[in-house]
């Protein structure tokens, strides 16, 4: 099942690729242990805590795991690390991988734990992915919940040249224009890092507006509504104004929802703008100049052409940054991967430069 | 141009009738729930506060003269939007009475409303057509309440908010399609409540323009969770009208839910084709408020991606603030069959008006 090396060139001949979501695996909380102070070790031990649960990726699903990686092989590498190379690095020839780690220090409801995972969950990166791989580059994972304990790490390891960004799960107990949160802003701002919303989390409260859904299906397709209330939280609040360099990247949200979420926006700004005035201009154009969005999981119409449309209605060549999402199982050849039949200028822009540009590498 | 205009009819689908007073429905309710209502009340999921600017939601003219509140006065209501713009029909949506804490005082308080409906609305005026108030939190009191008036010819769908306690497509609420697909009635799904919990998946946002411009999440959830429950294939003929939901998201919530199925179908296997099929076949949409994009080609995509001369319906949301008026609701021009099948067609069809 492995991609093949000239497929994948033909797909993007040759041109840079930076791919802007690529997943480590979340560690067993025993491997946390070395980067986790002995107090917190023995509270884990104690308790028989087995780590922060989520539902955002239920291993068996093909959703989050490709069939490459579910197939026993005698020849696999054995590392994770080893394993991303061969799947992902080197077929697509990535100049540069962002990881976004799923790790959910959110749904631990003692802060201070929460933090102190965080914290090791991000050394662990450092010395497991970042220092080995000097292609790839991180998220910092931090206790969102606790904005104060938030910042406090992002000073810790903001100068680390192996983060760019800073990773919020979609899922929050408030959205991320409250004030609350300012505190992340301006330690992110102080350290130029991006805020990359992702799919998932698991603050405690349901994934919709209208409750818990059975399913898994219908959790998954229902996270672009989250990443909806994310996008009109963080315009209505005015955050962009107050923090004018403060870039958002939308991870695994989906895109094809956005020029209909902008279209509304801008009309509900026009009538009811008297309520937040210090949203200065049209909510769309705070979207297309502090956020961009990651390509997969396409969330596409049946063809190609009609694809085409979609992007066209984003009405910015610089939003879209490419990403495999690897190893979440979005799609099988490397054309899938890619909507081939894009212009030249605007495929160079979203397979790097737009990534480029966005986390300054 | 404007002396060769034909004159096309137009079906109004979402209009708000409103009480003159809580004491209105007394004629209507019990000794006990008439008392009940003066000492406890309707409690809901109180704590979801997001002023709106104008009282009443309501358009500054649509106050009546005679100093009820906006949408509680017929004859204002005749005169300013049904002859004002000679409406053929107008559905009402009364937004009250549907939910609260204590499910058998929503039901008393849903019957009344109906009655009221009928004795005050709908006999007087024959344009107005009512939808059924139900109490859909429960499934087996709501479908009680279709029992009770869906062979009545001044109901045309039974009422439900979109904001519920519970994604749509869950088993509580079976018994009321069940209810509704014996009568052949719509369920209309309408902006607004505040459910169970915060309004969005990220928790409670702090604006109204948020509350507003954030209902398409909670439209979306409910169509997703009506199709992945199989609640399609259960009920076969249940006809679903997203009222005041907006309907730019409902294409690429299509294709969105087609690639996700194709990647999890074993998960929902009473699926027994695209998800995108079911909401063809099962889903009508109100136009008001009209999602305005910067150029207009894409406006037109956007009405042949939704299969709107099929499926869209017209309606002003009177007496609201967005109130859309039938010239001027559309950024674009519809061809002529199309703008008659928008204007009124669909919803003579879905309605049978």
């Amino acid at each position: 099942m492995g991609m093949e090396n000239e497929k994948l060139s033909f797909v993007t001949a040759g041109l840079p690729v930076i791919d802007c979501d690529l997943h480590n695996r979340i560690p067993p909380l025993e491997m946390l242990y070395p980067y986790l102070p002995d107090y917190w070790c023995d509270h884990c031990e104690e308790s028989g805590f087995f780590g922060p649960d989520a539902n955002d990726y239920p291993e068996g699903a093909p959703t989050s795991t490709r069939p490459e990686i579910m197939e026993p092989s005698e020849d696999r590498p054995q590392s994770d690390l080893a394993l991303l190379r061969e799947h992902a690095l080197d077929p697509w020839g990535i100049e540069y991988g962002v990881l976004t780690c799923a790790y959910r220090v959110q749904s631990v409801h003692n802060e201070d734990l929460a933090a102190a995972l965080a914290s090791a969950v991000n050394d662990w990166q450092i010395e497991h992915w970042l220092d080995p791989e000097p292609r790839l580059r991180g998220s910092l994972i931090v206790p969102s919940q606790n904005p104060e304990l938030a910042a406090k790490e992002i000073e810790r390891l903001g100068d680390h040249p192996g983060f760019v960004q800073v990773m919020l799960p979609v899922r929050s107990q408030a959205p991320y224009g409250n004030r609350r949160y300012h505190p992340i802003y301006t330690a992110a701002g102080r350290h130029d890092l991006v805020i990359g919303i992702h799919y998932g989390g698991a603050p405690g409260l349901p994934p919709t507006s209208v409750g818990w859904p059975s399913t898994y299906l219908e959790e998954y397709v229902g996270m672009s509504q989250v990443f909806q209330a994310q996008v009109l939280s963080l315009v209505s609040e005015g955050v962009f104004d107050l923090f004018p360099s403060l870039r958002v990247a939308l991870i695994e949200a989906g895109f094809t929802w956005m020029p209909s979420l902008m279209w509304r926006f801008d009309k509900e700004w026009r009538g009811l703008r008297h309520l937040t005035p210090w949203v200065k201009r049209l909510p769309s154009a705070y979207i297309r100049e502090h956020m961009r969005m990651t390509l997969q999981p396409i969330d596409g119409p049946p063809t190609a052409e009609q694809l085409l449309q979609i992007i066209g209605q984003l009405d910015s060549d610089d939003f879209l940054m490419f990403s495999t999402d690897y190893p979440h199982w979005h799609f099988d050849s490397p054309e899938e991967a890619f909507p081939a039949k894009l212009p030249t200028s605007l495929a160079c822009k979203i397979l790097s430069e737009n990534a480029r540009e966005f986390y300054r590498l | 141009m404007k002396s060769t205009r034909e004159k096309v009819p137009v079906i109004d689908t979402d209009i708000h009738n409103n009480l003159p007073s809580p004491e209105s429905l007394h004629p209507y309710l019990s000794e006990r729930w008439r008392k009940h209502q003066a000492m406890i009340g309707g409690r809901g999921h109180a704590g979801s506060n997001y002023p709106r600017g104008m009282p009443h939601a309501a358009r500054h003219d649509a106050w009546p003269p005679s100093g009820l509140s906006p949408g509680a006065d017929l004859a204002f209501m005749q005169e300013q939007l049904l002859d004002a713009w000679d409406f053929e029909y107008g559905v009402l949506n009364p937004l009250m009475g549907g939910s609260g804490l204590n499910l058998e005082y929503v039901a008393a308080i849903a019957r009344a409303i109906n009655d009221w409906q009928v004795e005050e609305w709908t006999t007087p005026e024959p344009r107005l057509k009512a939808s059924i108030v139900v109490p859909y939190e429960d499934g087996e009191l709501a479908a009680e309440e279709i029992h009770r008036r869906g062979e009545d010819p001044n109901f045309v769908q039974a009422l439900l908010i979109a904001r519920t306690d519970e994604p749509l497509g869950r088993r509580k609420y079976w018994k009321m399609y069940e209810a509704a697909t014996q009568y052949d009635l719509p369920i209309g799904i309408h902006f607004g409540g505040t459910g169970a919990g915060p309004i969005t998946g990220a928790g409670a946002p702090s604006y109204y323009i948020e509350d507003h411009g954030g209902m398409p999440q909670a439209f979306q959830t409910q169509v997703i969770s009506l199709v992945c429950e199989g609640v399609f294939e259960r009920f076969p003929t249940l006809k679903f009208v997203l009222i005041e939901g907006g309907f730019a998201w409902f294409p690429p919530l299509m294709w969105r839910l087609d690639q996700s199925w194709k990647k999890l179908k074993e998960e929902v296997p009473d699926l027994k084709k695209l998800p995108s099929e079911y909401m063809k076949e099962h889903f009508w949409l109100s136009s008001q408020p009209v999602e305005e994009p910067p150029k207009r080609e894409y406006f037109d995509l956007l009405l042949e991606q939704l299969n709107a001369r099929e499926r869209l319906m017209f309606a002003t949301d009177y007496p609201h603030w967005d109130f859309d008026a039938p010239d001027r609701a559309f950024p674009t021009s519809l061809a002529p069959d199309v703008k008659r099948r928008i204007m009124a067609d669909n919803a003579r069809e879905l309605y049978k008006l």
